[in-house]
Formats: C-alpha cells, structure tokens, sequence
C-alpha cells in the first residue's frame, strides 16, 4: 500500500514540476529575454490562466505527502525549515508580481512587479533544483555529532550553508558547491522549457529568438548533466545499483536523453508543440530516474548511527491508507475532467487573451 | 453572491446584473489570489513549525487535508481560470457554471478545514499506538463529529455576513457620493437581503449550537469564554461588560442580566453552570482574558449586525432605505467590523482550546518542531509580518482604486 501511495506522490511532483516549470521559465525568459511590452504581453498571457492551477499541484502533493507519509513530512519541513520559508516567499512575490502587474498603467509600477516576477521565477528553480540536490545527497539524520544522536532519530535542522560548501561535511548547508550545480541544471533545464511552452502558446517575434536561445542553451545542459552525473558518483557512490538490478528502470535515463538530444533539432521541427514535448521527456526522465535509483530512499542518512529514511518506515497506519485510496480515486478522475475542460476551453494561441488587464 | 448576480443577468438578461457580476469578479480574483499565496505558508507550517505535532497525527488530520487538496483546491483554481478570462470563450451559461463550481470549491475547502479543526477541538475515530501515534480506525466518523457542522455553519455564516456587508457597505458609499447609483441601490439592496438572513442564522441556530458543543465537551472553556469564575446556586448571569481579574478570580465592573445564561444553555432558568474555580488549574485555558474578550467582542458585533441588518431590511421593505442617509452612513462604517468579529471567533476557538493541541490528549508544547530554533521561527515571523504588511496596503490600495472607478468602467475581460 505505501508503495501506491509512493507512486501517486511521485507523479504529482513531476507533474507539478512539468507544469509549474514552464511557468517558472517563462519567468526566467520574461526576466531575460522579453524585451518591447508586446514580448513581456505574451509571456504572461502564455502563462496567466494556468500558473496558479499549476501550483495547486505543489499543495496537494504537500496534502498527499502529509496524510501518506506523516514521519517524511515532519521530519524535511521542519529540518529544511530554512529554505522552506524562502521558497514561499519567492512563490509569494512570484504570485502578487504576475497578478499586480497589470492593476496599474504605471511605468515604475509595472516594471518592479516585472522584476519581482522574473527575479522570484529563477530563484524559484534555482532552490527546486537545489532541493533535489539535498535529497539526493542526504542529510545528517539525528544530527549526530561524534557518534551521538543530539535529536531524535528522524529530526535534523539545515543551515542554509557550511563554512566551506562542502557536501560531504558532518553538518551540511543546504546550498554546497552540489546543490548548486543541480540548481543550475533546473535554471537552465526550466529556462528551455518555458521557452518551449511560450513557443506553443503565443507568437510574435520572440519566439524566433528563443528557438535560437534553447539550441544554445541546450548545449550548456548538455555539458551539466554530464559533469553532475560524473560529481554524483562522487557525493554518493553507485548511484545506478537499482538499474543493475532492474533493467526495466532504464526506459526513465532513455527518455531523458531522447529529449535532451532531440531538442537540438529544435529549429527544424514543424510543429510548435514538438519542443514542449521533449523538454517534459528530459524532465520526467531525469526525475524519474533520480528517485528510481535512491528507491525505497526518500531521505538517506549521511551517518552510520541512524537508518535513512525509507518508504516503509516513514508510512502512515495500513487502515487509513487504504481508505484514502477509495477518495484519491474519485478525486483524481475528477482532477483529470478538469485539466481536459481547461485545455480544451484555453487550447491553441493565447495571444489575446488579455492577462492582467482586468 | 458573485454567483447569484450571474445568475439574476442569465435570468433578467439585463446587463447592469452582469456587470456588477464581473466587478465584484475584479475584487475577488484580487482576494483570491491574496488568498492562495497567504494560504500555502498555512499547509507548510505544520511541518515547518508543529513537526511532532504532524508526525504523531498525520495519519488521520493529513487525511482531511489530502482531501482539500484533491478535491477543493483543484475545482476552484481549475475552474477560477475559465471564470476571469473564459467568458467569451464558455458563452455565458457555462460562465455561470464555471462561477458555480469556484464557490463550491471554496465551500468544499471551508468543510474539510472545519473538519480537521474539529477533530482537534473533539478528537473521534482513532486510537493511540504504543508509540505515541494517533491512528485513524473509523473514516466516517471524521464526518458525523458532532462539533463539525455546528462549527461550518458557523463559519459559512460568517464569511456571508461580511461579504454582505462589504457588498452593502460599497453600495451605500455609492449612493451617499452620488456615483454610480444606479448600482449603488442594486448592491445595498441585495446587500441586505444576504445580510439579514445570514447574520441572523449566525446567532441562531449556528452559533448556539456551536455554543451548546462547547458547554457540553468543553465546560472550562464556556466557563472561561463567559467569565464566570464561581458556580452559583440558583442559575447563573450573562455577563455583559467587565474586565476578568485573574488574580483575584472574580470579574470587575460587570454589568450582568441574572439567569439569563443558564436558560440560554439549559431552557432552564435555574440550571447549574459550573464555573472556572471548580476546575484544576492545569487544564484552565492558557489565555483567559484573552478568551473572554474574543468570545465577547465576537457576540457583540453579532447583536449589532442583527440590529443594523433588520432595521436596514425593515427600512428597504419599506422603500425608505436609500433615502435614510443615517443608517447608510453606518453600513459603510460598518466595512472593518464583520472582519473584526470573524478574528475574535477564531481567537475564541483556538484560544479556547489551548492548553491542549489535540483536546485533552496533547498539549500544544509537545506539538513543536524538535530542531527549528526560537531563533530561526522569530526571524520568519518577523519576515511574514513585513511581507503581509505590504501585502494589505496594497490589496487595500487596489480594491479603492476598483471601488472608485465602479461596475461602469470598461470591465471587459477579453
């Protein structure tokens, strides 16, 4: 049973990070490359009616992780406690940016709102891919100092950094030269799939120039993931034990490079929605792959006193979640007629659909 | 009401309907979206900040939450999309139907929340393992607690009175300003229509039920909440006006109506309410006065949006209420007050279950985070403090500026 709801809990978080992704690229491009008011009009417009159904993705995952897993969630939100807030922040300024931009025809107005949208947007991938960073890299369950449990086995508090950024520290910082390298390949991994979202959705001479900016950038991502895959042997070794034993798992690292590599082709493709596609394959297919090899890992201990967290000690009672299973299942057929009526009633080219101007 | 103006212009086919629909449309998204980004630090911090708290009951307060999650949070933001820029698109009937499921997802939402609080007010359905952990052993009794529905109609009687209020309150400012009046008498008139009604089943029968719950599974809460520090013999007063002396045990400068209370709680003029003094001090109420005046200021502005709401809906029953300039006076001064009371209620129902997080089976400092430091939650607070501050002025300054340019202005959202 906890082994379902792992499932569900996994892919609410890369559906979310597919969804809300593109919104937080399309900020990074906002932020960089939208120039003349008609390009920074069509990114929000691209995104406007979907950001914050896409960020609904991230709460109900949070409700999920809550009632399933109760021990994970009260363990990482209290120990990440740190970064946590700086995430809701960035998701706050992210929001009231998108939403206040356009209440007032003000020339200051508009661009601090433009900035505190673009700017929370990077941060934003920025952190989420740092994030991954820390539960891929483990942290200092129990908090153990030579030998000794200081907390309860399951409790760790994070400083935002160590004196030297070094991942393999007794007490490690959430921001170390390892995290940050992650958060660099979802800036740049995020920054390509806005693009590609904005492509698909609008057009006006912009998206031109990101087909242009995401066959450069694609190279650049390229270059990281290999280097983070090299340093990730290194941060934890064996990363790839559960592939060796399941072959079936290596369908996930296929479909990630698929899409990397066929991103190269991006200026030859003849529909707009070819390039979305494959950035949604890289990042599922790398997320994927991420928690198949950590698996039943959720949140692995850096010291040899107290166990990792795993999917089965941290589960919640057997009967409530077999209950919960009769509602999630009405509930998700439901999530899925509403996200079919959205994309039907808001398909095709958003170019006038007036964002902000109400 | 967003909802019912949509429907009287589907009905009437007269525009002014449609667009008083599609400006309080304006005010709301604004609301909403305060709402959403104010909200997700809430689901946050039971992690963040009540980490043993969540760990020892996830099991069963993570079910209700899941299912706001699932059920109400996807309905209304899926829907609000389709609501503020698919009018042209839907055509106005699946408009209609789009504003529909907004509200029931916002109900639904209030359901769940009210669930997950009652169960900490009256724990049902689990049982307590060997290791501290609260299991949940009977789902359907998270949904017949007797505290929930007295609680959500409190709640949703609530929230209606002030939205009536504020809908009433922007109408009166219309007609005292001579602007827009002709939607000033549309907004005053179904202002308090709403108005009347809801603040109305506010008192009875929600908030006497809700009451009759606390006297009956919380007995040192009501008696706190009342002020009454002695048992008396013979039925006991309801305490007006006073100030508790917690040193001394005894309330000061009190203006009272003898018996009152009892029959209230009872239908008898002389039963016996026991009073604070004959429980022990550890399971006293952490914040008494505190208590006392939330539950009091909250019952106060209850009986007076009684009054004003009757005496208005008397007047426009009348034909003589947009003419009365007095009474449209106080509704537009009425505007903070609704907002004021829901606080108080609130603080009468957390305050008034504390010591305890989980009634009579934890204690709020054994809920805590174990690693977050005094230090680490004084600079977030701090940091939420600043940024909900800014966050007010602005929403304040810009649902002015959409009150001052009234439903006329060009309002099309494309």
């Amino acid at each position: 049973m906890e082994i379902f709801w792992f499932i569900v809990l996994m892919v609410m978080l890369g559906t979310y990070v597919i969804l809300d992704g593109y919104d937080f690229g399309a900020g990074i491009v906002h932020l960089f490359f939208a120039k003349t008011e008609e390009e920074k009009k069509a990114v929000t417009n691209a995104i406007g009616p979907f950001w914050d159904a896409n960020e609904v993705w991230l709460i109900a995952a949070g409700g999920v992780l809550f009632f399933a897993f109760p021990t994970l969630y009260a363990s990482a939100f209290s120990g990440f406690y740190l970064p946590l807030m700086l995430v809701l922040w960035l998701l706050i300024f992210r929001a009231v940016g998108l939403e206040l931009r356009g209440q007032v025809h003000n020339r200051m107005w508009e661009a601090i709102w433009d900035k505190a949208f673009g700017i929370a947007s990077f941060l934003l991938a920025l952190f989420f891919g740092a994030a991954l960073g820390n539960v891929v890299r483990g942290v200092n369950l129990g908090m153990v100092e030579n030998g000794v449990s200081t907390q309860e086995a399951h409790y760790f508090f994070l400083a935002l950094w160590n004196p030297t950024f070094d991942p393999l520290a007794e007490h490690q910082g959430v921001i170390d030269w390892f995290t940050l390298l992650l958060g660099l390949v979802a800036v740049i991994t995020l920054t390509i799939h806005g693009a590609n979202w904005i492509i698909l959705k609008t057009s006006t001479d912009l998206n031109q120039r990101l087909k242009k900016v995401i066959f450069k950038l694609n190279f650049v991502l390229l270059a990281l993931v290999v280097t983070s895959a090299c340093l990730w042997h290194y941060v934890k070794p064996f990363p790839l034990n559960n592939l060796q034993t399941h072959y079936w798992l290596w369908i996930f690292p296929v479909i990630g490079a698929v899409g990397l590599i066929g991103l190269f082709r991006i200026n030859k493709f003849k529909k707009d929605s070819t390039g979305f596609l494959f950035s949604s394959m890289f990042i599922f297919g790398s997320f994927a792959t991420t928690i198949a090899s950590m698996f039943p890992n959720l949140l692995p201990s850096t010291n040899g006193v107290n166990p990792s967290l795993t999917v089965q000690n941290v589960a919640a009672h057997e009967y409530g979640l077999s209950v919960g299973l009769g509602w999630f299942i009405v509930a998700a057929i439901l999530v899925v007629v509403y996200f079919v009526i959205q994309f039907r009633v808001f398909k095709g080219k958003m170019d006038d659909v007036g964002y902000g101007e109400h | 009401m967003i909802v019912y103006f949509k429907w009287k212009f589907l009905r009437t086919k007269n525009d002014d309907y449609n667009n008083v629909s599609k400006f309080w449309m304006k005010i709301f998204a604004l609301n909403f979206a305060m709402g959403v980004v104010t909200g997700i630090p809430m689901e946050f911090q039971f992690g963040t900040n009540w980490a043993k708290f969540s760990e020892l009951t996830g099991g069963i307060i993570g079910q209700t939450l899941a299912m706001e999650g699932m059920f109400s949070f996807f309905l209304e933001s899926s829907f609000l999309g389709m609501f503020l820029f698919g009018e042209k698109l839907l055509g106005q009937k699946l408009h209609f139907l789009s504003g529909l499921m907004v509200f029931l997802g916002s109900w639904a939402s209030g359901f769940l929340i009210i669930a997950t609080h009652s169960w900490m007010q009256h724990p049902v359905g689990y049982e307590i393992l060997e290791n501290g952990k609260f299991v949940l052993n009977n789902f359907s009794a998270l949904f017949n607690n007797p505290w929930l529905w007295p609680s959500y109609l409190h709640n949703q009687a609530g929230s209606l009175v002030t939205s009536s209020f504020f809908v009433a309150a922007v109408g009166a400012f219309y007609l005292l300003s001579n602007k827009h009046s002709r939607f000033g008498k549309i907004f005053v008139k179904s202002g308090v229509v709403f108005g009347v009604i809801s603040s109305v089943m506010l008192a009875f029968p929600t908030g006497d039920w809700a009451a009759k719950n606390v006297v009956k599974h919380q007995p040192v809460t009501f008696a706190a909440m009342e002020g009454i520090f002695d048992t008396e013999k013979g039925g006991s007063e309801i305490i007006l006006i006073g100030q508790p002396d917690m040193e001394n045990k005894k309330l000061d400068n009190k203006i009272a109506v003898p018996n009152v209370l009892s029959f209230l709680t009872y239908q008898r003029w002389d039963a016996e309410i026991k009073g604070l003094n004959e429980f022990d001090e550890s399971i006293h109420p952490t914040n008494v006065p505190g208590l006392y005046y939330g539950y009091h200021i909250m019952v106060g502005l209850g009986t007076i949006f009684i009054g004003i709401m009757v005496l208005a809906a008397f007047l426009l029953w009348k034909g003589r209420l947009y003419k009365t300039k007095w009474l449209l006076w106080i509704l537009m001064f009425m505007i903070p007050f609704p907002y004021i009371a829901n606080t108080a209620g609130w603080y009468t129902a957390e305050l008034g279950r504390q010591p305890w997080l989980v009634y009579n089976l934890m204690r709020m400092v054994d809920g805590v985070s174990p690693t977050v430091s005094s230090g680490n939650t004084l600079f977030t607070l701090l940091g939420f403090v600043g940024l909900y501050l800014l966050l007010g002025l602005l929403f304040l300054l810009l649902v002015l500026k959409i009150i001052r340019k009234g439903p006329e202005a060009k309002m099309t959202l494309k």
